[in-house]
């Protein structure tokens, strides 16, 4: 388990106070101090780690966070911002010294602009809410994280949240406009609109997948696009995951970009097959689902040139969706994954590496090796358009001892991702969850740049603390700059 | 001619900043010097020139990535992607016929640092959009790292895409690692003839809004249209919507198209090669090109708002525009030598940004080349500076005064 910071005993010494100042702000039920009434928020979906906050505010006006934020300051106390809760790598889990500021009632939206295809919407607006406020002109927002029903807008953006079509849409990073900010000192910044690019630094760039440590997001602007005019989707099963990933690569190599292209491996077809019959093959050990979105004349060239690409490779099975109703079928299985293999293990962790695509089949093997070292079962769904992997580790959390090994085994498979050229996280966030293994990827230096970056918006080091970064340091030695003057290791260049 | 310094590699990078650093001395950073006229006109005591640091050091094209030294030619990575089919889907424009300079001499690093993009940019994004990971050296004279080379990725702040646009005024950019796209097999032009501004927002809104999956909308008054070859000297307004994709695909997309836009006027269309000659047009504002003493605008608004600016810029000023990004970006040449910056800033009243891209040293001198801040953003770009470069050492003062 990831140690948190020790809380600060002169805090919590004037918790009452603190409490009075709030209520102060944010009149009637929106400050919650009982800890029966804080009880939902003690974690988020890394349910491994619970913590109650020292009081939660629920705010329901930029003036408030302001002032919220403004008080926190001032005093020197801490603040974790929450959206839905949905966080799987515990950026919401609370301090027990700390303001827990949930966005929940900043839920609506506040302009739909289809002349140029913006939507301005509060941070608590789901994901999905966002569509639906659209759908009416076959509009979509695009990113589409398997959470979307519950997800926020605010969320996303805390955590560049992608999707299944991201490959082809982008991430939240590239669908966001603009943002309207708190920062820690209660200022009220926006940057964007809904024009295009920053003026001046790009801010958004660092906002967007901050995790929540920059500042607290009270308004939010995206680009909505038009709905495709058709989608349908290939299933395909092959004997060897060596020959889907190949599939995979050749399809890209003929300069197909599909609107979703996701694999399962065997444990974790059966899973789904088992749990919501979508009809997929049980006798392969790698399944395919290719989704190819356009106009009708596109997408049935692009299925024929698909196929094609999918013999050659070698498949086993190949079905062809010729209905909505076929396609959502084929999605069923998949979507349906985590939930799956929740059905046959009391527990399990999900995990979330990017790799290059080509690794996939050693990925694959040396999970097998490592699964056997720590008699634990995995089974992998992968965004295999863009080298997203989630394998799902199965354990008991009831017997002595296995939560553990699942996290061992869980930080071994990241530091494999990084060993073959991959990142620690694709969409899940840092978080609580990976703070402590943000060395394997980056060093010192590298880190301390992030954490200079950080100082630049929180110098207190107030915001969301514990996330991220495995050590805080003050921001104040954080800047110094220790100059060498002594002799140049390259002499040979000019000097002044 | 003031010192300059030619490092080989990242470390000889680090090396000149950190003694820079160290004897408080300001530099210069550039690659090919394409762009050096754009931006404020500034004082430096050096010049870093980065142009060794150059060649393409990883392309799978399987996985839709390249890596390449900061100084590597624009030209150098378009050819190997060609190559293979792919490009860089931002489509960064050359700014070589707009600063009267050779054309295709810009480098990755610089189009990078600039932010550019091209027509494309309000379907496939910016150059930021594209970035997956960097290796720089800071202000401090640090070697860093951040991103990766996979697209998906949220392991610690996104630094590679904050060094987009960022001019060089945060760290001197090393290595960059990119995603680029398979380039479309066709494409074509629908064009509309003969629209007011007002009008030809409409047809473009109108489009963008479709399924028709436009990749680039332009409207050009008679004056620029009359002055892009592609388009033989209509004497009248055109509006230019582009389709990319697979012929069976762009052929169908087109008839949809223009069904949808025959209410708005008389109809034309252009075929694949005469496209591709005309977007770089649009891309590169040739209709601009060479006149050095002319001041341009550019100016990026939100694509409803932009005939109500272009007009109040040219009742004040009589300037020439146009319009990209359906509508959302505004291209200006001043008619004489004078920026004219009050009637430019106040005809856009902060309703998104311009930026005085040329313009002489003088002119750049005495005027906001960006767009000015806020005091609070103002602030907070102060402090990302310093958390970058403490000492000022980078391009100081390059996009702002204080930083």
């Amino acid at each position: 388990m990831v140690a948190m910071p020790a809380p600060d005993r002169s805090v919590l010494e004037r918790r009452e106070k603190i409490v009075a100042a709030l209520r102060e702000i944010v009149p009637g039920e929106g400050v919650i101090a009982n800890d029966v009434a804080m009880r939902p928020y003690e974690s988020d979906g890394l349910t491994a780690y619970r913590q109650l906050p020292m009081v939660v505010v629920l705010p329901e006006t930029t003036a408030q966070v302001s002032r919220i934020l403004r008080y926190c300051y001032e005093n020197g106390v801490k603040v974790v911002p929450r959206g839905a809760g949905t966080s799987l790598s515990g950026g919401a889990l609370p301090l027990a010294d700390g303001v827990l500021l949930g966005l929940g009632k900043f839920n609506k939206v506040l302009d739909i602009d289809y002349a140029n295809r913006a939507v301005v919407a509060q941070p608590g607006v789901t994901n999905l809410g966002i569509s639906n406020a659209v759908e009416g002109k076959s509009f979509y927002y695009a990113p589409d994280p398997s959470s979307q029903i519950a997800c926020t807008i605010g969320g996303n953006v805390a955590e560049n949240s992608g999707g299944v079509h991201c490959l082809k849409y982008g991430l939240t990073t590239n669908n966001v406009l603009g943002v309207e900010m708190v920062l820690m000192t209660g200022e009220v910044v926006r940057f964007g609109g809904k024009h295009l690019d920053a003026e001046g630094y790009d801010f958004l760039s660092l906002i967007i997948g901050s995790e929540g440590l920059l500042g607290v997001v009270t308004e939010v602007t995206v680009r909505i696009l038009k709905k495709p005019e058709t989608a349908r989707a290939l299933l395909v099963g092959f004997p060897t995951s060596e020959a889907a990933g190949d599939c995979v690569a050749k399809i890209i190599g003929a300069g197909i970009i599909p609107g979703g292209m996701e694999m399962m491996d065997k444990p974790a077809i059966h899973a789904s097959e088992a749990f919501v019959k979508a009809g997929y093959p049980l006798d392969v050990e790698a399944l395919l689902i290719v989704e190819l979105d356009g106009p009708e004349a596109e997408v049935d060239h692009l299925i024929e040139r698909v196929s094609g690409i999918a013999n050659d490779c070698g498949s086993a099975t190949l079905r062809i969706s010729n209905n909505e109703e076929e396609r959502l079928k084929f999605w069923a299985g998949r979507k349906a994954a985590f939930p799956a293999v929740g059905r046959i293990s009391p527990d399990y962790y999900c995990m979330d590496g990017t790799i290059p695509r080509a690794k996939l089949p050693l990925v694959l093997s040396k999970m097998r090796e490592l699964s056997a070292k720590y008699g634990l079962l995995v089974a992998n769904v992968f965004h295999a358009g863009d080298g997203n992997l989630h394998p799902l580790i199965l354990y008991d959390a009831n017997k002595e001892g296995e939560l553990q090994r699942a996290e061992d085994f869980g930080n071994d498979i990241l530091r494999l991702c990084v060993e073959v050229g991959g990142v620690l996280t694709g969409e899940h966030g840092v978080g609580v969850e990976k703070r402590d293994l943000m060395p394997v990827m980056f060093n010192k230096t590298d880190l301390d740049q992030q954490l200079r970056v950080k100082c630049a918006f929180d110098d207190k080091g107030l915001l969301n603390p514990g996330k991220v970064f495995p050590e805080l340091h003050r921001c104040a030695e954080m800047g110094r700059m220790h100059v060498h003057t002594g002799k140049t290791a390259f002499p040979d260049l000019p000097r002044f | 001619m003031q010192d300059a310094i030619k490092p080989r590699d990242a470390n000889d990078v680090a090396e000149a900043v950190t003694s820079a650093a160290a004897k408080e001395k300001r530099l210069e950073l550039i690659g090919r010097g394409s762009k050096r006229e754009i931006g404020r006109a500034t004082q430096t005591d050096a010049t870093l020139d980065l142009s060794a640091i150059s060649g393409i050091t990883l392309y799978e094209p399987e996985e839709l990535v390249l890596s390449a030294r900061a100084a590597t030619p624009i030209s150098e990575i378009e050819k190997a992607l060609e190559a293979s089919k792919q490009e860089l889907a931002f489509e960064p424009m050359d700014y070589g016929p707009l600063l009267n300079k050779a054309s295709g001499s810009g480098t990755i690093g610089g189009a990078i640092a600039a932010g550019l993009s091209g027509p494309r940019r309000i379907k496939a994004g910016a150059a930021r959009d594209f970035m997956l990971g960097i290796a720089a050296v800071s202000g401090r004279g640090e070697i860093f790292k951040a991103g990766g080379r996979v697209v998906k990725n949220v392991t610690g702040y996104d630094l590679p895409r904050l060094l987009a646009g960022s001019w060089g005024t945060l760290a001197a950019m090393t290595d960059i690692t990119l995603k680029v796209l398979p380039r479309a097999e066709d494409c074509a032009t629908v064009l509309v003839f003969g629209l007011t501004d007002i009008r030809a927002n409409e047809a473009m809104s109108a489009a963008m809004g479709s399924s028709c999956e436009v990749s680039a909308a332009a409207h050009l008054p008679q004056w620029p249209a009359d002055n892009i070859s592609e388009l033989k000297s209509p004497g009248k307004a055109v509006t230019a919507l582009r389709l990319e994709g697979i012929s069976q695909s762009v052929v169908y997309r087109k008839m949809k198209l223009e069904e949808l836009l025959r209410p708005f006027g008389e109809l034309g269309a252009l075929d694949a090669a005469a496209s591709r000659g005309f977007w770089k047009n649009i891309r590169d504002v040739t209709p601009f090109a060479n006149r050095t003493e002319r001041p341009v605008w550019k100016i990026s608004t939100t694509p409803t708002l932009a005939p109500v600016i272009a007009a109040g810029i040219n009742t004040a000023t009589g300037a020439h525009y146009y319009y990209d990004w359906a509508g959302g970006l505004l291209w200006l040449e001043m008619p004489e030598d004078k920026p004219q910056e009050g009637a430019v800033r106040t005809a856009l009243a902060g309703r998104g940004h311009a930026t005085l891209i040329r313009a002489s040293a003088a002119a750049r001198a005495s005027a906001d080349v960006f767009e000015p801040l806020d005091p609070v953003r103002a602030a907070i770009s102060q402090r990302l500076k310093e958390s970058f470069d403490p000492k000022g050492v980078l391009n100081p003062g390059r996009i702002y005064a204080e930083s």
